[in-house]
């Protein structure tokens, strides 16, 4: 069967730390032959250069060749060609596909066509795993462990697919604790307390950006967006409440590690940049092994 | 006893088959649909707007000759959450079934979501019930939950 990656909870806790292994692995070693006369399609339905890159990095270390569109204004895409075809046709071409794609389930719906793996990196607001794993990677690799963590979570927890997914697969290793902090509008959704309560995890919602970060191992930050407020002076009120500021990190425990999923607004003051707490920018280079990893282990190449 | 003779007159008995009763008026064609009945030669008499305490309105279909595996006959438990079915042999109910919703749901039902990609291609969709006493169902594609208040039949 092949093992296509769609969404984060498609791997078992052992394929999360086998990627991690692996990760680290391709850390040592990033150039490794093991695509050596592979193709890979690399479907991008819409333009998301950072994700491209980093899975186009990863793809020519492993000495593979890339075919395939960086929007769709340059494929039969925008002559009409349904999603279908489009991979039907790739398929036949490709040993792998990448995809992203801006509508939910597109990844999904492609993997039962495809013949070959695929690998989705995004679908709309839906699924983006390979930067969960990158995620974890980094929280493994500045932690030493991904047990007994204390993560906090910043800003858009309502829409954030980036939290949704490290909630899930955090919360498949030991005794984490989870902290919420989110203005109303933008508040974790039921279903994702649902799963954490049924787990028996701790977890706690808060308002206010203070001084309870000093607990934290990991600060997850993301993006307020004000296309996400219905009323615009709600965002005007909300916007400047969650930046992260240097200042803020002083009591802090001195491993915590700040991540972003990038690229970031206004969230995090450019004043934690030179902070030794702040990850975002290894966190970001962390993607191209882990993504070498999520190929390799896709094509039992290791 | 009158009002036993009186609904039997409203739609005719059958000698062997199903008698499938209590499904919600409005929703009549479309089981008719979802069972595939209006593509089989077997002899069916439908009896509609007809009163019921429970429904309001409801319809009843009588199919000659026909008896529904439950994965079959589970698929109208979205439209037709009350049904009841008469299995008949030689003019005698000899069982009485109920629908139940079913753990897997194929086709029948939108996505919720616009940006869902059964909403945008040509696909079947798919969805899996976790929880069937407040209806919730979740897409196999975009993952979003469609719950009954959503709800609208293709
Ligand atoms: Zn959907």
């Amino acid at each position: 069967m092949k093992k296509d990656l769609i969404s984060i909870t498609d791997y078992t806790k052992e394929e999360y730390l086998r990627i991690m292994e692996l990760a680290a692995d391709f850390e040592k070693n990033p150039n490794q032959d093991l695509l050596k006369g592979k193709v890979v399609a690399s479907l991008f339905f819409e333009p998301s250069t950072r994700t491209r890159l980093s899975f186009e990095t990863a793809i020519s270390r492993l000495g593979g060749r890339i075919i395939g569109f960086a929007d769709v204004g340059s494929s039969s895409v925008t002559k009409g060609e349904t999603l279908h075809d489009t991979i039907k046709m790739v398929s036949n071409y490709a040993d792998l596909i990448v995809m992203r794609h801006p509508l939910e389930g597109a990844a999904r719906y492609a993997a039962e066509i495809s013949a070959v793996p695929v690998i989705n990196a995004g679908d709309g607001a839906n699924q983006h795993p390979t930067q969960t794993l990158l995620d974890m990677y980094s929280i493994l690799k500045t932690q030493g462990t991904l047990d007994n963590l204390n993560i906090f979570m910043v800003g858009d927890l309502k829409y954030g697919r980036t939290v949704h997914s490290l909630l899930m697969a955090m919360s498949e290793f030991q005794n984490p604790i989870f902290n919420f902090i989110a203005p109303d509008e933008l508040l974790l959704p039921e279903e994702y307390k649902m799963h954490l309560r049924e787990k028996g995890i701790r977890y706690f919602e808060h308002r206010e950006f203070t001084d309870i970060i000093s607990a934290a191992d990991i600060i997850y930050m993301t993006r307020v967006q004000k296309e996400r407020f219905a009323d615009p002076i709600e965002y005007e009120k909300v916007k400047n409440v969650y930046i992260l500021r240097g200042k803020m990190l002083e009591n802090t425990k001195s491993n915590v590690r700040i991540l972003h999923p990038l690229p970031r607004v206004n969230e995090i003051h450019t004043d934690v940049d030179k902070n030794e707490k702040a990850y975002y920018f290894e966190q970001a280079l962390n993607g191209i092994f882990t993504r070498e990893a999520i190929i390799a282990y896709t094509l039992n190449l290791k | 006893m009158e009002e036993i003779i009186k609904k039997k007159l409203k739609v005719s008995a059958i000698r062997n088959g199903t008698v499938i009763d209590h499904i919600p008026a409005r929703n009549l064609f479309k089981v008719i649909t979802i069972l595939g009945l209006d593509k089989i030669e077997n002899q069916i008499t439908f009896g509609t707007n007809l009163e019921s305490e429970k429904l309001g309105s409801k319809a009843i279909i009588k199919v000659s000759d026909k008896y529904f595996e439950d994965d079959e006959i589970n698929k109208i438990a979205l439209i037709a959450p009350h049904a009841k079915l008469n299995i008949i042999h030689d003019y005698v109910v000899t069982e009485k079934k109920v629908v139940e919703i079913p753990s897997q749901i194929q086709g029948i039902v939108r996505c919720v979501n616009p940006k869902c990609i059964t909403n945008n291609e040509s696909i079947t969709t798919k969805f899996t019930v976790v929880s069937k006493a407040s209806l919730a169902m979740k897409c196999h594609y975009c993952e979003k939950i469609t719950d009954q208040e959503h709800l609208h039949i293709l």
